[in-house]
């Protein structure tokens, strides 16, 4: 039989329905990888053996049945580690939630479990998702599997590799300035960002309540957009949640097809900073999406440059409050109680232990940012810059039905390169974070390997809010024709583990 | 410190100086959830058994805001006479503190839902408007038991422990505008704004605002400047004055303490004072190192409200009578003159007397009891009448008693005892303590029969025609029967007896 | 834009419940200063007519009906609790007071 864990999860389901593979096997084939690479990969944070193994019975109980199983029934999946899964440690890459385990479910959690996914384990990230790199999880760095010496992008960076390195054909990121977009780009593998309020924020453990959005995390377009579909959808349980059907992103990611599309190349993403290979594979794919019959046009959007610094003053804010509940009271880690010390003394000695330098960089930072006498200059300015931003993107949806750019301006860089160079480590995420301030969707898939690292290069699309099958539409329609061009997926010419 | 021994008088304190106030109450919504969550709010569960992910900040746990609560809030907007936010935000007030568990309060910061409106008071015959600055959303914090240490109080206890039951019940914050002019009736008028302010929360249905139970909580703020000045003192905030009477003596206090320390020379520190129920002072709070910094931002888990004109309106339609305007009206309904009226409001007893009224008792009846021996119970107990463990249904059915003939007043009142003592109904008392009226005409023929024989002299007089003396021989048959007879009845039958009738 | 100072960064770390060390302090310090200083650029673009944006989406008035939802045993509340007694989260004493 053909290596399992080679196959897309739409293939796997495909062959679990047709009774050709069991899920169990399939969930043993992707443990058996893990046991296998994930030492030196390090994607997992926790694997989830038992757990995985009897959803992927019940999958194959429910199949004899006769009962009909949904188009992800028995397919593995790789979990970041910042959804809330009950019964199973949630760390958020974090000391201060080691050996937590949540009572309780995150909405998507809930829902991949319904659809009947099985998810294998937790993923590594860059604590409580803050960071390009996944080197500031607590549990140490993330190899990327292109190149083990090489950071896999961030926050989720477990995510990413344990696709890039076949430990799972799907896994789940969350995305607030790129943290799905960027892993995706630099391990060569399809990731998205939906619009903001289509994935339920229940049980996601926030980093920045008004940016985060989970999302699908795959080797093929297909594969995301069916993830996609089974995660998005109105959430009662959160006020952000839109209360709208979702865009069908299937059918999208099924008929890819850019003709008579107007593509628009934002203009300000380019130039000084980027790596000649990455604009290199980027005007490659301009090419292609033009062959394919689209209009590609150029478009400013004169305020994206001022994203960065109203994203580094609006998420380290809501960060500032968001983890001020890590406090040694009634979950996680407790530092110095001696009895004699007083709750504000071990709440501060606590978090001093438990939180890495660049969470308390954020804290300390949004702290300032809300403070009185700052918070007109900075949050104040800051949410002002994000109303510029979206009407820049209104602007350009007006003429265009999409807009591109390269995810992110390098290559995956060397582990420990920018690790203590906070400005230089917040550049991945200049092309990526616009869309987070808007609100609308964005995806990212490989184009190709930049010729002076042979390191995998991203594209990115951005659709309006609500918009997300335009991105599936475009995607496919650019992955069909790299495939058609390279022969085979990127992901073969990635050296064995 | 200043201790009550050297503090100038009240009357001294008005001579020289114009008390502002500002008051600050909380109210405990009586909804059936909390204000973000789906938890129960009923009082007294076992700990931590009404909570979830939201209300103990868990990890992840999201709010989603409870439309009863809103629409509480705009009832209670409307009653006070404010304008009801076209559109509005929750923001997060940040500061560490155990009973919090996300370690910010969801409140409203600078959007209040309502705003700009105000209350009358009546005091001495005279009606003062106090203006309503705001009211707007938040949420409880959790409760903390200290132990250890000697007091059981936060200061000096070992550790503390936490029930987060009544975190995230939804409060609404109703704060007033500096109240100006009030002089020496400052304290009365404090207290009467809070009485009406609980009166209209117990009318609107929103919040039963029982203080005692901390369903209603006030903060009191206070300065005073020299007669003729425009510019405000400095002001203290004495927080959880949390009964009528306390509201009164706080600012009383405080009018003595500012006055004393300001004629002596020094300056009052914008604090936190501590009232003591005990001796009716205050105490300063911890001083703090540092001014805080809430660091108030936009709630990003949440949406704006916009009520739109339509729903505010319909829910003006549900508001009821003015307290105030609903006094004058039963006044006049239990045809009782305005002392006697300002006497029921100040007992707290209006209500009561309603919805006894309600369950049958005439208003009269009604009135007799709660103003005489449950008014009395209640000062020996130093509670609110309606504190008292005995409802109006429990008073109309000793009311139906009396009526019927079944209880004499005496034996009423020790119905009354024993309800309060936790002894049962009406009913179950008059049963368990044998307290019927002895109404068995042979039982009492015989008492009556044996006090004519022993006093033959009161017996002559009244045969000659003084009915005086006839009390001497109820007296003696009333002893006779251990007061469980109907004295009426045994007068009716002693002149019958005597041919005298 | 004046630079963060010592003192400020030590003041933000109490307020943030950070308990950092002197030389962490220093580093902090020299950090924030440059990240501020890039973030300061904001100040160049937004004017006054700009409004500020605090969500992505223009919702508004999502409510729940006011009725009660199963949440979690008191077993369950308590498990993740690094001390608990008598069905209650155990906590160092408190020094602060109520706000
Ligand atoms: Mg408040
Ligand atoms: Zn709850």
């Amino acid at each position: 039989m053909a290596d399992l864990t080679r196959l897309t999860a739409a293939e796997t389901a495909a062959r679990i329905a047709a009774g050709e593979v069991s899920a169990v096997e399939v969930a043993q084939a992707h443990l058996d990888r893990i046991t296998e690479v994930d030492a030196k990969v390090h994607a997992f944070l926790h694997v989830d053996t038992e757990g995985a193994l009897n959803a992927a019975k019940a999958v194959d109980e429910r199949r004899a049945k006769g009962d009909a199983l949904g188009p992800l029934a028995g397919v593995p999946l790789a979990l970041k580690d910042v959804f809330v899964t009950q019964g199973v440690p949630t760390t958020c890459g974090s000391k201060i939630l080691e050996g937590w385990i949540p009572p309780y479910d995150a909405t998507v959690t809930r829902r991949l479990k319904e659809a009947g996914v099985v998810i294998l384990g937790k993923t590594n990230m860059d604590e409580f998702a803050m960071g390009s790199s996944t080197e500031n999880s607590a549990y140490g760095p993330t190899g990327n599997p292109w190149d083990l010496t090489r950071i896999p992008g961030g926050s989720g960076g477990g995510s990413a590799a344990a696709l890039a390195a076949f430990e799972a054909p799907l896994a789940i990121g969350t995305d607030t300035g790129g943290s799905i977009r960027q892993p995706g780009a630099v391990t060569g593998t399809v990731g998205v960002k939906p619009t903001y309020g289509s994935v339920s924020r229940y049980g996601l453990v926030a980093f920045s309540s008004s940016l985060d959005q989970g999302g699908p995390c795959a080797r093929t377009v297909l594969d995301a957009a069916l993830l996609h579909a089974a995660i998005a959808g109105h959430d009662p349980l959160d006020s952000t949640s839109i209360d709208a059907p979702v865009p069908d992103v299937v059918g999208a990611a099924r008929n890819g097809d850019v003709r008579g599309m107007r593509i628009g190349v934002v203009k300000e993403f380019g130039g000084d900073g980027y790596q000649a290979g990455v604009l290199e594979r980027f005007n490659e794919s301009v090419e292609l999406l033009r062959e394919l019959g689209a209009e590609v046009v150029e478009i400013s959007c004169p305020h994206f440059d001022y994203a960065m610094p109203a994203y580094y003053l609006i998420a380290p804010s809501e960060a500032s409050s968001n983890l001020a509940r890590f406090d040694a009271m009634r979950y996680g880690l407790r530092v110095g109680d001696n009895g004699d010390r007083s709750a504000e003394e071990v709440m501060s000695l606590t978090r001093e232990a438990g939180f890495g330098p660049e969470v308390k960089r954020r804290i300390m930072l949004g702290t300032y940012a809300l403070s009185s006498g700052y918070y007109d200059a900075y949050y104040g300015q800051a949410q002002k810059v994000r109303t510029l931003i979206a009407r820049d993107f209104d602007a350009a949806f007006a003429q265009v039905d999409v807009l591109i750019s390269p995810t992110t301006p390098t290559t995956a860089f060397p582990i420990g390169e920018r690790a203590d160079d906070p400005m230089a480590m917040y550049l991945a995420d200049l092309c990526t974070i616009p869309s987070n301030l808007a609100g609308n969707a964005a995806m990212s898939l490989p184009c190709g390997l930049a010729p002076e690292d042979g390191l995998p290069v991203g594209l990115q699309i951005i659709a309006p809010t609500m918009a997300d099958d335009r991105l599936y539409k475009v995607g496919a329609a650019v992955e069909a024709a790299f495939l058609d061009r390279w022969g085979a997926p990127l992901l073969d010419q990635a050296p064995a583990l | 410190m200043t201790s009550t021994a050297n503090l100038m008088s009240y009357e001294d304190a008005l001579s020289s100086f114009d008390p502002v106030m500002g008051l600050e109450v909380h109210v405990e919504l009586g909804t059936a959830t909390k204000m973000f969550c789906g938890c129960a709010t009923e009082f007294g569960g076992e700990p931590n058994s009404q909570v979830c992910p939201t209300c103990l900040g868990l990890p992840g746990a999201l709010p989603v805001v409870n439309r009863t609560a809103v629409e509480s809030a705009i009832r209670i907007g409307l009653a006070l006479n404010c304008n009801i936010a076209e559109w509005c935000r929750f923001a997060r007030k940040n500061y560490f503190y155990p009973d919090m568990p996300k370690n910010f309060q969801t409140s409203q910061y600078d959007e209040p839902i309502a705003f700009d409106g105000y209350l009358d008071v009546e005091v001495q015959g005279k009606t003062y408007r106090v203006g309503i600055e705001r009211a707007h959303m938040e949420e409880d914090t959790g409760k903390s038991t200290h132990v250890g240490g000697a007091t059981g109080r936060i200061h000096g206890a070992d550790y503390s422990l936490l029930d987060y039951n009544r975190c995230g019940i939804p409060l609404i914050e109703i704060v007033t505008k500096p109240i100006e002019g009030a002089g020496e009736l400052a304290p009365e008028i404090a207290k009467a704004y809070v009485a009406e302010l609980r009166d209209l929360i117990k009318a609107l249905g929103v919040s039963e605002a029982r203080m005692e139970l901390g369903q209603m909580r006030c903060d009191a703020n206070l300065s005073l400047r020299p007669h003729g000045q425009e510019k405000f003192g400095t002001r203290s905030e004495t927080k959880n004055v949390n009964s009528l009477r306390s509201v009164e003596r706080a600012i009383r206090f405080e009018i003595q303490r500012h006055a004393t320390v300001l004629t002596d020379g020094g300056t009052i520190v914008q604090e936190t004072r501590h009232f003591h129920e005990d001796d009716g002072t205050t105490t300063a709070g911890r001083v703090k190192e540092e001014a805080e910094d809430y660091r108030y931002f936009p709630e990003p888990d949440l949406v704006p409200v916009a009520p739109s004109r339509d729903w505010v309106e319909e829910l003006r339609g549900t508001l009821p009578e003015v307290p105030s305007v609903r006094r004058k009206r039963l006044q006049a309904e239990w045809g009782i003159s305005d002392f006697d009226m300002q006497s029921l409001v100040n007992a707290g007893a209006v209500d009561a007397i309603v919805d006894t009224v309600a369950a049958g008792a005439d208003s009269d009846a009604a009135r007799k009891w709660w103003l005489g021996e449950l008014a009395r119970s209640a000062n020996e107990r130093g509670v609110e009448v309606t504190a008292l463990p005995i409802t109006p249904a429990q008073v109309a059915r000793v009311a139906a008693l009396v009526k019927a003939g079944e209880l004499n007043d005496k034996l009423a009142r020790q119905v009354i005892e024993g309800v309060l003592a936790g002894e049962g109904d009406p009913d179950q008392v008059v049963e368990k303590r044998g307290l019927k009226v002895v109404s068995d005409e042979g039982a009492l023929g015989a008492a009556i029969d044996q006090a004519i024989a022993a006093q033959a002299d009161a017996v002559a007089k009244i045969q000659a025609g003084n009915l005086g003396p006839v009390g001497a021989l109820i007296g003696a048959v009333m002893k006779t029967t251990r007061g469980q007879a109907d004295a009426a009845r045994v007068r009716e039958l002693i002149l019958e007896k005597l041919g005298v009738s | 834009m004046p630079g963060i100072t010592r003192e400020e960064v030590a003041h933000l770390a109490r307020l943030s419940r950070l308990e950092l060390g002197a030389e962490e302090l220093d580093h902090l310090a020299t950090q924030l200063d440059d990240i501020i200083g890039a973030v300061a650029r904001v100040g160049e673009v937004a004017a006054d007519d700009i409004p500020p944006t605090s969500h992505p989406l223009p919702l508004t008035n999502v409510m729940r009906p006011d009725e009660i939802r199963p949440g979690l045993t008191p077993e369950q509340a308590l498990s993740g609790a690094p001390a608990a007694e008598d069905q209650r989260f155990r906590v160092p004493r408190i020094l602060g007071e109520e706000q």
